[in-house]
């Protein structure tokens, strides 16, 4: 019987769990895991070497996939790291950031100088781009389990959000207000913790906050890097409702326009070290009540805060078992982990989430995606089925082949399949419907044209069962 | 132990105290709701629609003078006449279609609707609208109570949302709302063929119809793949509907057939919810260039409404649809420095129909930035409310849907005045 704590682990601090990845952790005692998944960078960062070769998911192009430049590709990367990392939890976490910093590729590449360079601004990797553009997603992995303060200096400098939330045109003749807006409603402090005076306060704080271009329009060759046009910089003294400094004033004093960086620099200190940031990020990651003050305490230190996480008595209750909405994208990665992979192409998961309602850099707006209950209607809820209906279908004669040691008898099969796909504690009434699923259309004879059909229909039907959708 | 859904969500699990669960028992069809079926088309514009943009005071000298880029020409917009203060309006000179509606008597526009103390966030303010309580926006929402007060086993498909997520709007205590984007994707798969398809497929709805007791979220999910279930076959014969005209080939066009497709099939579905994105027009707005941003928003929205219009029409359906836009807020008077608008407050929304009382209600903002202004707020940036939302709903509650809007709404929001349908 595998350790179900460690299987919870895996799932919550990563997407699942492989048997082989069962076996790496085993090794460890239960701290030890965490300790192993927090600090990745011990683990080597070479994963994307293995993408279209034997062994892993595939990937689908017309000619060489192009993870930096194409978005379908760079979609299909994700998921591949999703599958295969030996960093887990540093995907993970990227995608947690993906969707509290929620960034729009459409609107980015739109906004960019052309061609491929909406998808060099979401993913790519710098060792891998001609100009060694930095993409938002590898800033969120590389700032991961960071420090919050300076991944939110980051994120306001990154020229992905600089489109996305217009602070590219922040002048100081007309502040523009949507970045100075978002940053405290759902980047930090959250809404009811300040006021609209606040928000035109915050938009004069990053007056002049751009980028700058250089290089080949459109080609895939030129350079986006984040400058601070002091020209355009609003100068006079900013007030807010809150403490920004910590002797508890809450002006921002008026400066030459050389120094005026120094405003949003202050501003984002201020914004980080707020309890209420505490609170909102604790909020979002977990509802244990020592997160905040882990936050705080460790001076915004991420890998303290989610070492707190998983070492709580409520994460490691088995009441929170299965407990968590899967997202759409821990949905699939988990049932490719656990169905198998062989022979299955991403690019069909990446359609696959479109239907579930989550298309990886496309939140729906910059709150990020509806999470919990509102994954689920019954629309997404007939693309997961349907998800599971081709994965088990590209996978059947592997499926059949893997399940004719216990072929015998359909407990045996049924029991093999539980353990390879495990869910809470079933009743008694769906365990009966599983069964009868297996012995539901004739005798049972284990053939092997019997076990196509069973062990690929019962994962299907697993996989589309409720109990299935939780992590 | 076997405990109904029904019994079980009403024995008061606190764990779904704040959760939208759903009774999916099958299945009240078509023709227990009657042959005069009514519905309503519920359009919401996200991001926060510039009304100013849509509707356009053009007489106004301050409107030129505070959007010297943004504002539209005089001699361009589409006049449609003055309201009751005697102010010249015109629509936005990409909604032809909407003209000719407007000239048939068909849409009725509702200036400068909206509440106290206006949310400037999307999405507290998209709670505001969808609660239809400022004051808390938790809990189901407007078209959710409206719903639950039908009272007894509600077929799922009573309401459709063509978005891929449940708005909070049609969040309701007695049903989970499905959410069909593409009736032809609407269906239930299989790696097997013939009787083992078919095994998988009631397996699959009859582990969804268990309710486990100590597991609610278990049960939520259970509950929504039940009624996905439940209405495939129907939702099947909408994905086979003929329509009269050709809708844009774009989300909205594409949501509004499937509406069209539904009422003449007439699977019985009252409510529909559609959406139209791209309305946060912080920057380039463009609202008078050929394919530029602006212009593109109000062409998706005029060529998809004047085909599902027409398509109704041809249908003999229009007498029986009501289609009622909003969006969370309105957009600052003043245009910003990157040739867009910035968040607001109070905006225009409107309805069509067969049954609609044409014309323009309320009044127009004058947009003279006086502090003193009283048809603006913020120091004259932004527009003020003169027509409460809920008054709105109240009218569309009680002289459409025929319920009784005190109790959905939790209180009196009637306006007589406000008799467009």
């Amino acid at each position: 019987m595998a350790d179900q704590l460690m299987q919870h682990l895996l799932r919550r601090a990563g997407f699942g769990s492989t048997a082989d990845e069962l076996a790496y952790y085993g090794k460890f005692s239960f701290s030890g895991a965490v300790d192993a998944l927090l600090n990745y960078d011990q683990v080597a960062d070479d994963i994307d070497s293995k993408i279209g070769t034997p062994g892993y998911v595939g990937v689908t192009a017309q000619g060489p996939l192009q993870p930096n430049s194409n978005i379908n590709h760079a979609r299909q990367r994700w998921l591949f790291r999703m599958v295969h990392s030996e960093r887990p939890l540093q995907e993970k976490m990227a995608l947690f950031w993906h969707n509290h910093f929620a960034t729009g590729y459409t609107k980015v590449q739109g906004g960019s100088t052309g061609g491929p360079d909406g998808t060099r601004l979401m993913a790519a990797k710098p060792s891998e781009d001609p100009a060694q553009q930095l993409g938002q997603i590898e800033l969120f992995r590389q700032y991961a389990l960071g420090n919050f303060r300076d991944l939110l200096l980051e994120v306001a400098k990154d020229p992905a959000m600089s489109i996305w939330l217009d602070g590219r045109t922040n002048t100081k003749a007309q502040p523009q207000e949507n970045f100075g807006r978002e940053i405290m409603e759902l980047f930090t402090m959250g809404v009811g913790n300040y006021t609209e005076p606040d928000v035109y306060a915050a938009a004069r704080v990053f007056t002049g906050w751009n980028y700058s271009f250089t290089g080949g329009r459109g080609d895939g060759t030129g350079k986006y890097a984040f400058v601070f046009n002091q020209n355009q910089h609003e100068t006079s003294a900013k007030t807010f409702s809150f403490p920004i400094y910590s002797d508890g004033g809450k002006t921002i004093p008026a400066r030459t326009t050389s120094q005026g960086m120094q405003d949003g620099i202050d501003f984002i200190n201020a914004l980080a070290a707020s309890p209420n940031t505490a609170r909102y990020l604790a909020k979002k990651l977990i509802p244990v009540d020592r997160l905040a003050g882990t936050y705080l305490s460790s001076s915004f230190n991420m890998r303290s805060v989610m070492r707190e996480l998983f070492l709580s008595p409520q994460f490691g209750d088995g009441a929170s078992y299965f407990g968590r909405y899967a997202w759409p994208a821990e949905f699939v990665a988990r049932a490719i982990k656990e169905v198998g992979w062989a022979g299955y192409t991403l690019s069909d998961a990446v359609t696959a989430l479109g239907n579930m309602g989550q298309v990886l850099f496309e939140p729906p707006d910059v709150a990020g995606w509806d999470l919990g209950q509102t994954w689920f209607s019954s629309g997404t809820m007939l693309a997961r089925m349907n998800l599971g209906s081709t994965l088990t279908s590209n996978q059947r004669f592997n499926l059949r082949d893997a399940a004719k040691p216990y072929g015998k008898t359909p407990d045996a099969l049924l029991s093999w399949m539980l353990d390879r796909l495990p869910m809470a504690d079933l009743d008694s009434a769906m365990y009966n419907d599983l069964r009868s699923f297996l012995t539901g259309s004739g005798s049972w004879t284990g053939s092997d044209a019997q076990l196509l059909v069973k062990a690929s229909g019962l994962a299907h039907v697993i996989l589309a069962a409720p109990q299935y959708q939780f992590m | 132990m076997r405990v109904s859904r029904r019994a079980f969500f009403q024995g008061g699990v606190a764990a779904f105290a704040y959760s939208f669960a759903a009774p999916a028992i099958l299945c009240r069809m078509a023709e227990a709701q009657g042959l005069s079926l009514r519905s309503l088309v519920v359009l919401d514009l996200t991001g926060g629609n510039d009304a100013l943009s849509m509707l356009i005071p053009y007489t106004d000298s301050f409107y030129y003078g505070r959007r010297p880029t943004l504002a539209v020409p005089a001699g361009n917009v589409l006049q449609i006449g003055t309201d009751s203060s005697g102010v010249s309006l015109g629509l936005h000179p990409r909604l032809t279609g909407l003209k000719t509606i407007f000239n048939q008597g068909r849409m009725a526009l509702i200036q400068r609707t909206g509440y106290q103390n206006s949310s400037r966030s999307h999405f507290l303010g998209t709670d505001i609208w969808s609660t239809a309580n400022p004051a808390n926006t938790q809990g189901p929402g407007w078209l959710g109570k409206y719903l639950d007060s039908l009272g007894g086993n509600l077929d799922p498909l009573v309401a459709w949302d063509t978005f891929s997520q449940t708005p909070h709007s049609l969040q309701a205590n007695t049903v989970a709302v499905p959410s069909i984007t593409d009736p032809s994707r609407y269906a239930f798969s299989s790696p097997n063929t013939d009787a083992d398809a078919a095994l998988e497929r009631s397996t699959t709805a009859r582990i969804a119809s268990h309710v486990p007791v100590e597991q609610p979220h278990v049960s939520f999910v259970g509950a929504v793949a039940e009624d996905a279930m439940a209405t495939l076959d129907r939702v099947a014969t909408v994905a086979g509907y003929a329509p009269t005209v050709t809708y844009p080939n774009n989300g909205l066009g594409q949501a509004l057939k499937a509406v069209a497709g539904a009422m003449a099939k007439g699977i019985g579905t009252k409510i529909f919810w559609v959406q139209s994105g791209g309305f946060d027009t912080h920057a380039a707005q463009q609202v008078n260039q050929t394919n530029g941003n602006y212009m593109n928003l109000m062409g998706t929205l005029n060529d998809g409404l004047l085909a599902l219009y027409t398509d109704l029409s041809n249908q003999g359906l229009l007498s029986q649809s009501l289609i009622l836009q909003f969006s969370e807020f309105g957009r600052r008077i003043t245009e910003n420095g990157s040739g867009g608008t910035d968040h607001g407050a109070a905006s225009t929304l409107f309805a069509i129909g067969g049954n609609v009382r044409g014309g323009i209600y309320g009044t127009a903002p004058n947009l003279n930035p006086d502090p003193g202004n009283p048809t603006l707020e913020n120091n004259g940036a932004d527009v003020h409310y003169e027509t409460d939302f809920r008054s709105v709903y109240a009218r569309v509650i009680d002289n459409w849907l025929g319920a009784d809007s005190l109790a959905v709404l939790g209180g009196d929001y009637k306006k007589s005045s406000l008799n467009f349908i």
